[in-house]
Formats: C-alpha cells, structure tokens, sequence
C-alpha cells in the first residue's frame, strides 16, 4: 500500500524521541514586528481553542476567536469529568513518555500515527506544570503534592484530576489565559457568532464568515491562518453525552471546501453513561470512568433476574470484566468495557426496567475504604455498619458530584444501590486530517483538539482527550504554525470586501434564504432524532455490511426529506435557534452518509469500530493489519461523492500485535 | 405522551432586548417525571413548532450542571425550587401535576434580556479579564510540584473555583450584585501561592469593573448562596472584603 500523493503528513526525520526536540529548534520563526501584522482566526473556545487563541495572542499574534456559546468558558470541554494524563511519574509505578505514547497507540489499536502520538507524550507533563501555574486546583494528598488516579487501559497512575470537574477546571485556567489578553486587547472576542464558511483566496483559507446569532447578520472576517477547535460530532447520534450545541458545521464547511476528513467511522462508545429514560430524552449523560478505579461491574448469572441487586447473592453475580480480562479487569479501554456490555444484555443478563444496563457498584469499595478509614483513626473492631459510614465519606470526596449526578438524574440514591449503567456515544477519534503541524489538507486551516483525526487512533484512551486539546493548543500550535505563517509576512491583510468574500458570503445568505423558505411540516428535531436512530442502529458499537448499505440509503432519503419539508419558524434576521440547527442537522446529515461509507470500506475491527464479520472467537475486533493499516482521508467531490485517499500508518518503533488485556 | 402530569406554565415572552415583554399561558400536558424542566421545554416547544407558533427560546448546553447556560428563574427562585441544581438538572418529579409554573429570565440592568428566557452575561467575561486570572504565559512554569500546596487550601480553592458562572446569584439578589461570583474567583486565586503576586491588584480591577458594570451593591441577605447550583460559600465574599480594602489601603494611588 502506498500513501497517495495527496497526503503529505510532513513527519520530520530522525528517531523518534528526537523528532519534536529537532522540528522545534528548526523550524521557521516569525520575529516580533511581523507577528503584530499576522491575524489568526480561532474557531471554538474549548480545551484546544482557549488554549490556542492564549498562547498565540501572548506571542504577539493578532487573535480574533469565536464561540456559539454566550461564553468561551461554556464549551464543552467543560463537562469532561475524570482527569488528564501526564507521564510524570509521580506515583514511581514506572511510567514515562515512551510507555504513555506505547499505552495511546496500543490503546487505539494500531490506528494512529507514532511521530503525533509520541510528540503528545512528550509535551504532556508541560501541561500540568503550566495548568498548576495558572491556579487550577488539582487534588492533592496530605503532603501537598498532586494527587493521580487510573484510567482504563493503563497499568499505571498517570491520571491528574480535580475530582470529577477536571474539564472545568482546565477549561477555567485556559478561559482565564484567554480573557486576560482580551483584557489587554490581543484577543477580540466573539461570542454567540457560529461559523458558516471558510473563506479560500488563491488556494488558501483567508477567512470564514461567521453569522451573529443575536442579529442573524453575516459577518466577513479576514485571518492569515484559520484554526479549528470545534471540537466531535457525536451529536450525529441526536443522543449523546456531547452537550446540545456540539457540532460538526465548522469542519464540515471546511471538508466542502478541500479538507479531507480522516476515518469518520471511529466513534467512542463510552461504557458508564445513565441508561436512556423514555423517548423525551434530549442527552445522555456521563458516569466519569474514574468511577470504574472502585466500582465493580456486574450482572446476574441468571437471565431475566428480577431480583433487586442487593437481593442477589455474590455467587450468583458475574462480574464478566473481571473475568474475561483478568489482567485489567474493571480498567479495560472503553471500546472493549461497551462491547462486554452489549455483549451481556444482548444475551438477556441486563437488569432495570429496560433491561439494557449492567450494574456499577460501590459496596466493595465503601467497606475497603471504610476499613482504611478505620485503620487511619486507630479504631478496631468497628461494627460494618460505622465502616460503612466512614467508606461513605471516602467515596463522596473522590466522587460526589458524579453520585449527586446519578442521584439526581435518576432518583436512586447510588450509595446504597448499585448505579445502572450502558454504553453511550461520547467522543469521537475521526476528524479532519492533519499533518504534523496539524495543517489540514487546506493551506492556511488547521484542526486542533477533538476536531483533527490526529491522535487516538481507532479508540481514544480515558483522560486523554483533555491531553491532547492542550497539548494541541499550549505547546504543538504555537510552534508548527511558524512553518506556514513565516511564509505569509509579505501577506496584507485582505480587505473582506474581496470578491472571495462577498461570494462566500452569498452563498451562506442563499442556503439560509433555502432553508427558511421551505416551511414544511416537521421539526428540525424530528429530522435529528430520525437521523440518530439511524447512526445508532446501523453504525453505532455493531456494524454490518447489510445495515451500512441500508443506512445509506436511509440517510439519502432523509436528507430529500429535509430539504422538501422541514420547518423553521421566526425569521433569519433574529435570535433563532431552530434556525442554528437545522444548519447543523443538515450537516450531520451529509457526515452520517461519509461515516456510513467510511465503516463499509473499512473491512476489518479496530478500537470503537467493531463490523460484525470481523470477530474473533471469543468476541474479540479482528484487525487485518495487511489491508487496512492506514488511514482514510475523504475527499469531498460532490453530493454524495467522497474520494478514498488513504495514509499508510508505518510502525517503527511498535511491534504492531493483537490488542490484548487478558 | 409519555406521563400523566400536567402542567400551566405562565412563561416570560419578548421578542428583543428593545421590546416590551409579557406573560403567556401554556397548558403543558403529558409529562413524564423522569423529564428533566429543559425536557419538559423541549415538549411544550415542539407543540408549538408543529402549531406554527414560535418556540420560547431559552438557554442550554450541556445539560448536565457544568456548563452554566441554563438560566430559568422558576417560580420566583434561581433553576427552581430544589437546592444545588441546575435548571437542567432539575426534574418533573419535583413538581406536582396541576402546578401552575411561572418561567422568567435572570432580571438584572448588567444581563439584559436577548430574548424570551434569554440574557446576555458578558457582563462576568468582562470581570475575569479585568483581573481573574495569573499573569503566566504559556512556557513559563516550573514542575508542578515544585510547588506543595497545603490539601486544606487546595480544597478550599477548588470549592470557590467550582462557580459555574451562571448568574443565579445575580438574579437571587434584591440588589442584583455580583459579589459572589466575583469573590469566588478571587478567592479562589488569593488561597492558592500562584495568585499571591497579583493579588492586590487583582481585586481592586475585577471589583471596579464589577462596579462599572451596573451590579449592585451587597447587603448580606445571603440570597445568592441558598440560590447557587454550585452551593459557593458566603465566606468568599468576606474574604474578598478584606482583599479588596487591603489593596485599598496599601493603594498608592
């Protein structure tokens, strides 16, 4: 297999652990007085975005980013939950750089490119040091020192975490970053303002036109570069944990104008999320899997069991993690954990009223923790009930906001029942291609954070992704971005009433006119909902050849349907979110049919996608290394017309080996 | 129809910051209690969708606590009755079929209404960059733990750092002060070593801005903390107080 010429991933020479050190002591420079001149867009204000727009503003840049929300601190990388890794090796337990990048290629089962991945790796522990400067307050031990935590998939304990708001806490430091140089006036800030389009002049991304939410009014901005922190497209499965505005319209714009998109298929299936309610559920929340550090997954033994769960025996439980992957038990990646789930209920084991959801309990770890307690205090001979009480207050300090959570969602309290979990969309590992310097296919557009393809290969390890959006956007953007932008100080700014403006501009105002004029008979929500039943029958955690070509079709037909009878009340010029997104649900609509295709072309299993066909005996993804080792970038050609352009993934310094946790 | 609960919503219509609002009266019927008061709105809107009226338009991302966009003040209270929630994360099982529920937007001169529950908050943006922040630029840090901070003041730090900036304490406040809020973060900065270079200036910039912004003053009702989702303490904004006269007096202008 050959790369094809279209895909240059600029990886630079040399052996790995030098490459990153050797690239950023080479690579072209702006000198000050320039990078007054230079303007950057950033589009997105979460871990990546935030992060971006910071650094590059207090390097002198001319930073102007924009968010839908009527906040930069409200993206959503708000809402992740458990930690961030860092090879730090606090905890002594052997970690490094190299086993943090082996842990992140195995993790996403041989999918992702080692020069990225390792490069992640290295400026991970920068992270921390730089969060802590900032004032984020990670949890720490009685010594005062930074407390961590395991993650799945991992032997070792490289997790950092402020209890179960580490995204807040990360977001708020780089929100923080970011306001202090819109205070000192590096930064012009744009809130409630959505991008519509990239703006091309002569081959290269100059600008994007961005509709102000409050007024309706078109805006035409100019940038030197454009960058992209959009963040996943989860929401392509109406249910998701991503929150109600996350969407994919910015990178999708860009896939129309020349950015190829990367392995679209490859979505996370988290395991621990609340099980969905009735059909008035509008989002799918998320159970940390910090939680499965001390909780123990189980179901009955029995099928059909409609004991309540502390009415059934310990012999008569499966703990079917522990068991069938002894050696990483609770802790396997995500992607193996939702299968197992699946699996189990598939099989009639499942328990609650659904019937779709397995048990995630914390008896055995209130009483150990209990006990510790009372070795800590002298106590001896405490009855079970008082270690109860004193492993209760353990458990609440390490994850009370997400018991709280539960308990508050679902009206059972989970101290003293097991928490009923199942598998829900929650991230996605596919994105727009990127080289190194994280440049799309498009000169001038970049894709950080969640938005790139880049580095979790086919499954994404937990913590990691709050690693790699600032790892993108404090320490990889702010270097690589001097190899295009070194070239562009000869560039004036462009003057936004340039014919490739006023065009772009048309052709956003024509598609609005469209969708406004057709004033059909269905909700916008009608059209998502339709679509994610699709996504999640056909290309959710099982995906087959029948179902795929099915579910293209069905889509096609979907998107006639939408364009024919969809109906937006109030007008454009206005405050009017179901004119947001119907926007968005038409682009969701186009990438369903993409991903569609891109899991039908992708004949084997790997990480989040597992196509039936290709399974082990005993149940496990079957990859096939000779014919899919690589990845699948998409080219737009037209409606419905996407060109395979494929990246071979070459492992120098991986043994490249059946995924195992046994 | 997926419950059997039903509801009167009386429910603050206005169509733009330059408009004259109004209550509208909505029969919401067939709620289930499992729905979350946004789920609820989801309902009532697609009613009104597919009766060719206009939905209400109200905010809302991530609806799971975290994010701060929701924004409903329920009858007469912050996010509702229950203590520690979000809108979001409020539920029908706390209502009683047949409730009449009144739904009105934060009401403050610094979050003027963009439309029907919605406010505009830019107002707390520009406080935090008047000063909530540690002036290090990326690259500047030294190990993370170079720097052992006591687990006691790590803690009280993250409990003010957990403000979700959503304005409740605003709305809950008969003076419509933002104290809390600015206080949290303060605080949050002036318990931990890194915030100690700037913490003089700091307060005295994120109050004056809180000042020039409209918000009023504070006169200990203690409305804002018994109305926080978040539940941040009142000891934050005594503890600003002494921030904010300490840099007052040692001030040398």
């Amino acid at each position: 297999m050959a790369t094809s010429p279209k895909l240059d991933a600029k990886i630079p020479g040399g052996q790995l652990a030098e490459k990153w050190t050797k690239f950023r002591s080479t690579v072209p420079l702006v000198n000050p007085a320039n990078k007054r001149n230079i303007e950057i867009i950033v589009v997105g204000t979460g871990l990546a975005g935030a992060s971006a727009a910071a650094s590059l503003a207090e390097m002198g840049y001319k930073v102007k980013a924009f968010c839908f929300q009527d906040s930069p601190r409200r993206a959503h990388s708000i809402a992740a939950q458990g930690g961030v890794n860092a090879a730090k090796n606090y905890q002594n337990d052997g970690d490094s750089v190299y086993r943090l990048f082996y842990d992140t290629i195995k993790g996403g089962d041989y999918r992702a490119r080692e020069a990225n991945v390792h490069r992640l790796a290295e400026v991970s522990g920068s992270i921390i040091d730089q969060c802590v400067a900032q004032g984020v307050p990670f949890a720490r031990e009685y010594g005062g020192l930074l407390s961590n935590r395991s993650f799945g998939g991992t032997q070792v304990q490289r997790t950092f975490y402020a209890a179960g708001q580490t995204g807040q806490q990360l977001l708020l430091g780089a929100y923080s970053a970011l306001q202090r140089q819109v205070g000192l006036g590096n930064v012009q800030m744009f809130t409630r303002h959505e991008m519509m389009d990239v703006v091309m002049v002569e081959g290269k991304a100059r600008g994007i036109i961005a509709r102000d939410l409050i007024s309706g009014k078109l805006e035409r901005h100019f940038g030197h570069a454009v960058l992209l922190c959009t963040g996943g497209y989860g929401n392509v499965f109406y249910l998701s944990t991503n929150a109600m505005g996350s969407n994919v319209t910015a990178a999708w714009k860009a896939h129309k104008k020349g950015a190829f998109f990367g392995n679209p298929c490859y979505t996370q299936i988290h395991p621990t999320c609340i099980p969905v309610s009735g059909d008035h559920q509008s989002k799918l929340t998320l159970m940390s899997e910090s939680l499965r550090n001390d909780g123990r997954i189980w179901v009955p033994k029995k099928q059909n069991d409609t004991r309540p769960a502390n009415q059934i025996p310990e012999d008569e439980r499966d703990y079917y993690l522990e068991r069938r992957y002894p050696a990483f038990g609770n802790l396997v990646p995500r992607d193996i954990a939702s299968r197992a789930a699946k699996e189990r209920c598939d099989a009639g084991y499942g328990v609650g009223a659904s019937k779709m959801a397995v048990y995630l309990d914390y008896a055995a770890a209130i009483l150990r923790y209990g006990r510790a307690e009372a070795n800590k205090r002298g106590i001896q001979n405490a009855s079970e009930e008082d270690l109860k009480v004193m492993g209760k207050e353990v458990v609440k300090e390490k994850y009370g906001n997400l018991f709280d959570m539960y308990k508050q969602i679902t009206g059972e309290d989970p101290y003293e029942v097991p928490m009923r979990i199942y598998p829900a969309v929650h991230y996605t590992m596919g994105g727009l291609w990127v080289d190194y310097n994280l440049m799309t296919t498009v000169p001038g557009l970049y894709a950080l954070g969640e938005a790139n393809f880049s580095d979790h290969g086919a499954n994404r390890l937990g913590a990691s992704a709050l690693m790699q959006g600032l790892a993108d956007g404090y320490f990889v953007i702010p270097y690589t971005i001097g190899s295009y932008l070194s070239g562009e100080i000869r560039t004036k700014a462009i003057p936004t009433d340039a014919p490739e403006f006023v065009a772009a501009e048309k052709a956003v105002q024509d598609t609005i006119n469209q969708l406004m004029t057709i004033k059909g008979t269905k909700s916008v929500d009608y059209f998502h909902k339709k679509l994610g039943k699709i996504m999640w029958d056909k290309c959710g955690m099982a995906r087959n050849e029948a179902g795929l070509k099915e579910a293209i079709s069905e889509i096609q037909a979907l998107r006639k349907e939408f364009w024919s009878d969809v109906r937006i009340p109030g007008d454009a010029d206005e405050f009017n979110p179901e004119l947001e997104k119907a926007g968005r649900v038409a682009d969701f609509i186009e990438l369903g049919e993409l991903m569609c295709i891109d899991a039908l072309n992708r004949n084997e299993s790997c990480g989040g996608h597992f196509r039936e066909e290709y399974q082990t005996e005993e149940g496990e993804a079957k990859r096939d290394d000779e014919n899919y080792a690589y990845v699948a970038a998409w080219e737009y050609k037209g409606e419905s017309q996407f060109e395979l352009h494929k990246e071979e993934l070459v492992y120098e310094n991986i043994k490249i080996a059946q995924r195992s946790y046994k | 129809m997926e419950g059997n609960m039903n509801l009167t919503l009386k429910v603050w219509r206005q169509k733009n910051a330059n408009t004259e609002g109004n209550f509208e009266t909505y029969d919401v019927t067939g709620i289930s209690e499992d729905m979350s008061f946004l789920e609820m709105f989801d309902v009532l809107n697609e009613r009104l969708i597919n009766d060719g009226k206009e939905p209400i338009a109200f905010d809302h991302d991530c609806r799971e606590g975290i994010c701060g966009m929701c924004s409903m003040y329920i009858n007469g209270s912050p996010h509702g009755p229950k203590r520690g929630v979000t809108t979001c994360q409020l539920h029908m099982r706390s209502f009683q079929s047949g409730e009449t529920i009144t739904v009105e937007p934060w009401r403050a001169s610094a979050f003027p209404v963009v439309k029907d529950l919605v406010v505009n908050r830019s107002s707390f943006d520009r406080i935090i960059a008047a000063g909530g922040f540690v002036s290090v630029n990326t690259g500047n840090a030294q190990d993370a733990n170079a720097l052992p901070i006591p687990k006691e003041n790590a803690d009280d730090a993250f409990a003010a750092a957990a403000c979700i900036g959503c304005g409740a304490c605003v709305a809950a406040c008969k003076n419509a002060s933002a104290m809390l809020f600015t206080s949290a973060k303060i605080s949050q900065l002036s318990l931990l070593p890194q915030g100690q270079a700037e913490r003089l200036i700091r307060a005295e910039k994120m109050v004056a801005q809180m000042d020039a912004e409209g918000f009023g003053a504070c006169t200990n009702t203690g409305a804002c903390e018994a109305e926080c989702p978040k539940e941040i303490s009142l000891e934050n904004i005594a503890r600003m107080n002494r921030e904010y006269f300490g840099a007052v007096v040692s001030s040398k202008g």
